[in-house]
Formats: structure tokens, sequence, C-alpha cells
């Protein structure tokens, strides 16, 4: 099964074959599932995957079984882009003294979770974009540690409980607004950043295979709905990711060489409370909370209204 | 059903039982073997199956996309229904992989998934 080569329009271009086996022991409904279905449904058996720490490594390889039909190899949280440089550099090195894959491309593709993206495994993600390796590195941001049982991460959003966050006199949630990545991303000036969302899957894909076709870093920021730790029903995964989107809490960015296109545009968008009242995790939020949340929703829109020189998300329908 | 003598599972595979010392574990820990956790049923973990009416169907290709265990299979079976209208795919449930995490029937845009409770 080879890469994908022609952009994918709508759902009858995806290939019918699977790269990513089943049987794996994610949680009934889990989103991270399905984006790494997509993911290697897109870059095909001409990658090697490195893959750090988290929820879809430690459920996809129970010894010995496997769900990767590439070659996999497990690292720890802070050495996923570090290690990924280095299976590039080596590639490089092969192809120079002995002509291995002379014909054929090989590419590199990181994937980590937010905690060992945004938190432990920022350094090593840094050094890789400043040095320019020719890696694709996939987060997908279930917006807290879940594996672990739920323990805040600086990808964790404003208000959300989680079990190192609680709720109670002194402590509403999480006191901190969701760190930048895109912006920290943007700062190494890397050919290719995208933010997707696994409710517009053949937005994902064109994604996935844009930041394959780079020749260089770059970056895919993914949303993964993560039931138990999000506290939504099984069946809403999907649904609650999409109303990340139409709130305007989650924006489909596309950034070509410093140049910021929004990919999925919403003319009105909904009230933030139709999204955090599906979570368990926002539930103990008041009004005037969730009004806060608002304002910061609606300065980040017109933020990136701003950025991108258009009006790509429009005003709160009333 | 009838016994099979042959080996199942990781035993066919390692030619052996699972290993229990360290010096049974293959070198290094490779698993080589692709996409072996295929064979494992995850059927145990449903408490609600998916059933799909083939007569309502529309073949918009939504719960095969949004399935994140591969449960629906696309198969390359005609299918006409009662309005005359002939289709080449038809979606089919693979009952091993499914986990009843129901996305496909909330996700049908004409409700022709309906979840049913598993008895025994």
């Amino acid at each position: 099964m080879e890469a994908i080569k022609k952009p994918i329009r709508t759902v009858w271009d995806i290939p019918r074959h699977e790269q990513f086996a089943p049987g794996h022991n994610m949680c009934q409904g889990c989103a991270a599932a399905l984006i790494m279905r997509m993911l290697m449904k897109v870059v095909g058996k001409d990658a090697i995957v490195a893959m750090g720490t988290g929820c879809v490594e430690v459920t996809t390889t129970p010894f010995p079984y496997t769900s990767w039909r590439n070659p996999w190899l497990h690292l720890a949280f802070e050495n996923t882009a570090a290690a990924a440089s280095g299976i590039e550099a080596a590639l490089k090195a092969l192809k120079r003294k002995y002509g291995i894959y002379k014909d054929r491309y090989v590419k590199v593709v990181a994937i980590a979770g937010d905690g060992g993206t945004f938190d432990i495994g920022l350094q090593a993600l840094s050094g890789m974009m400043e040095r320019g390796h020719d890696v694709m590195y996939v987060v997908y941001d279930n917006e807290a540690y879940m594996n672990t049982g739920i323990q805040r991460s600086s990808a964790t959003p404003l208000g959300a409980w989680t079990t190192t966050t609680p709720v109670g006199k002194r402590m509403r949630g999480e006191p901190h607004p969701k760190k930048d990545i895109i912006g920290i991303a943007l700062a190494h000036r890397i050919p290719y950043i995208a933010t997707a969302n696994p409710a517009y899957p053949t937005d994902m894909m064109e994604k996935f295979r844009k930041a394959y076709e780079t020749r260089g870093p770059s970056l895919v920021h993914v949303l993964s709905p993560c039931t138990p730790g999000w506290r939504i029903r099984n069946e809403h995964s999907i649904h609650v990711a999409r109303l990340a989107v139409l709130t305007g809490m989650w924006v489909q960015l596309e950034i070509v060489n410093g140049k910021p296109r929004v990919t999925v545009k919403v003319r009105k968008r909904k009230p933030v409370k139709e999204y955090l009242r599906l979570q368990g995790r926002f539930r103990h939020l008041t009004d005037e909370e969730i009004q806060r949340i608002q304002e910061m929703v609606d300065r980040y829109v017109e933020e990136i209204n701003r950025w991108v020189g258009e009006e790509a998300i429009g005003p709160v329908e009333a | 059903m009838t016994e099979s003598t042959e080996p199942q599972g990781v035993e066919r595979y390692l030619g052996k039982k699972y290993p229990r010392t360290w010096d049974e574990v293959p070198i290094a820990g490779i698993v080589p073997w692709p996409g072996n956790t295929e064979e494992l049923p995850k059927h145990s973990w449903r408490t609600i199956r998916p059933v799909i009416d083939q007569e309502k169907c529309i073949r918009c290709r939504m719960c095969w996309v949004y399935c994140p265990d591969s449960a629906i299979v696309e198969v390359d079976k005609e299918y006409t229904n009662k309005k005359g209208r002939t289709f080449k795919v038809s979606y089919e449930v693979n009952y091993d992989h499914c986990k009843g995490c129901g996305i496909c029937a909330f996700e049908c845009p004409v409700n022709a998934i309906q979840m049913v409770p598993e008895e025994r």
C-alpha cells in the first residue's frame, strides 16, 4: 500500500486498505484510534513510526502483539522527536554511503500525545524543528495525561476538571488556558503546520498528506476526544469534536510557509455552552465562568480573523 | 463447534507457549508479526451491538469512516432495495472487533443502524 498521492476531496477517495490493524485495546469510542487509522491510510507502508509514550503506544502493543504494519519504535516521553531526527539522519547516511533506499522515499513519522509534546518532549521537538529534519510530527491532543489517570498537562483548557486540578472551595478546575503549540512551531519557521480534527476526516487526511509531502519538519496538531477523561458518552466523541469547531474553541488552521489559512470556515458559530455542557469535566462551571470562557474564545477568534485577513469564523449566533 | 488441534493465537506464532521466563522472550523484545492484534477478539467488551438495516442504508460511507476499530467492513456485494435502486457496495459489521461504542449509529444520517442489547 503506497502513500496517497492524489488530493482527498470526498470520503470516497479514502482507500479501503487498513494499514492500522484493529483489535487494539483503546477504549470504546476513542478518537485517537480513528486518527491513527486515518494517518496510516495516508502514509502507507513506506514510513517508520517513532512513537512516544502515551495512550496509543500502550494500547496498540500488548506484547507479543502489535497493531502496526510498519516499522515501529517505542520511545520514552522526552525523546520522541530526538529519536525521530536520529532515524532520519541514519536514513540519509545509509542512502549516501551504501545506496540503500535510493529509488524509494522513506518518511519518518513521529507520533506523541499532548503530554509528550507540550510538556516533556518540548525541547526535543524544538531541536528537531530548529535543525530542519525531514520528520512529520503528529500530536494527538486529548488535553490531559489520560493514560495514567487524567492528570493535568499544559494542554488542558481553562476550567477543566482533572484529578490534579480538582473542584472545591479553593480551586475551580484548571486555572490556566491551553498552551499555544502552533505559536511555538510558528516561531521555528517550519514549512508546514496544521491543526486537524477527526470529525472532518477528509480535511484531516488532506493535512496528513500535505505534511507527508513536505520535505522538512512538519507538525500536525489533532484534537482527540477522550471518553473517560472528558466524561462524555462513547457515541458522542465525534459529535464533541465537531462542536469544538462549530463553537470556535478549535480552529482548523493550515500554515504553509508562514501563510495562514482556515480550512473549515464557520459562518455563525455556536455559543461555547453547547460544547461545555456535553462534557462532565466542565460540569461544575457556573454561568459567569462559562461567560469568561466565551470571552476568551471571542478574543481568540478575533485574533485568528485578524491574522488570516478575512472573517473565517463568524459571530456567535443569537 | 469442532475442536481444532492447531495451536491458536500467540502459540501459533511463537511455535511454543507464551514466554514465561526472560530467556524465552524474542531478542530485544521485537514483535516480528505485523498487525497481529487483528487476531484478538474484542467482542467481550460490548454490551450493545450495531445492526445495519440494509433497506434503509444509503451507502454514504460515514459509519465506515468514523469507526475507530475498523469493525464496519465495506464489501463488494450488490444490493437492490425495494425502491429498485441498486448499490454496488454493502456495509457489514465485523462482530469480532466491534467494541459497541455506538459512533456508527449516532453518526448515521438516516438512522439505518440500531444498537441492540447483547443477550446471551
